[in-house]
């Protein structure tokens, strides 16, 4: 299992969902990406369509100011 | 609701040509396929700059008129803006002011689309006033189509005019 990271922080709409599909997509089952991103549409929707997409979200977290951290498996 | 959203599907048919247009299209496009979307992209006449394999002014196309109008037409970095063109100088200061606030730039968008897998077909009869053939055109584009096709494909889902 490996893990890897997206910083997403600094995008905008659709890249911020963009990028995370095309990273989840290069994972093999089991691998887990972590990523960045703030409050707002990135925060209300990555999750749940990653979800909606049959990845598993493991935590969501607050890592100050805007910005929350997600993990999520594959 | 996993079955739901697999079912879901959104068709878009790029007819303008015109660079913010496109912008449009392969936003809403590359967004839908990244919450899991299938999406099938149909471009038909002034769309078809978008794909071709020439991005700039080129001599596409079979027939004197026909490469005379390709050249006029241009690929995708040649592409005019809706509105305020100036002779092709906004596109490039559009593209420059998204890069700059970091907005996926047209060509971005456009491998990004392809990173996703969506469905990219060339209008025949389009293709045939303007003696373009599916080689002049990136090999991702998937097939070449018609009306027929097009309604098989967009079947059971969102369909747009851009």
């Amino acid at each position: 299992m490996i893990t890897k990271y997206l910083d997403i922080t600094r995008e905008h709409c659709p890249m911020t969902f963009v990028k995370t599909k095309i990273e989840l997509s290069r994972l093999q089952k089991g691998d887990r990406l972590e990523v960045l991103l703030t409050e707002g549409e990135p925060l209300e929707n990555v999750p749940v369509s990653s979800e909606e997409q049959g990845y598993k979200v493991i935590s969501i977290e607050k890592i100050g100011g805007n910005i929350h951290k997600i993990v999520i498996e594959k | 609701m996993k079955e739901l959203i697999k079912n879901k599907k959104l068709s878009i048919i790029s007819f303008s040509g015109d660079f913010d247009k496109l912008v449009a299209a392969f936003t809403l496009a590359t967004g839908s396929a990244a919450v899991g979307y299938d999406v099938n992209i149909f471009f038909t006449f002034w769309g078809l700059n978008a794909i071709k394999k020439k991005k700039g002014r080129a001599f596409t196309g079979k027939g004197f008129l026909a490469r005379f109008f390709g050249f006029l037409m241009g690929g995708i970095n040649n592409v005019p803006l809706s509105k305020l063109n100036f002779l092709g100088a906004s596109p490039k200061l559009m593209t420059h002011m998204m890069r700059k606030r970091n907005v996926a730039t047209l060509n971005e968008l456009v491998e990004a689309a392809i990173l996703l897998n969506i469905n990219l077909y060339a209008c025949e009869m389009s293709m045939h006033i303007l003696g373009l053939t599916k080689d002049d055109f990136i090999p991702e584009v998937k097939e070449v189509i018609g009306v027929a096709n097009f309604l098989n494909y967009s079947e059971g889902g969102d369909r747009m005019f851009i």
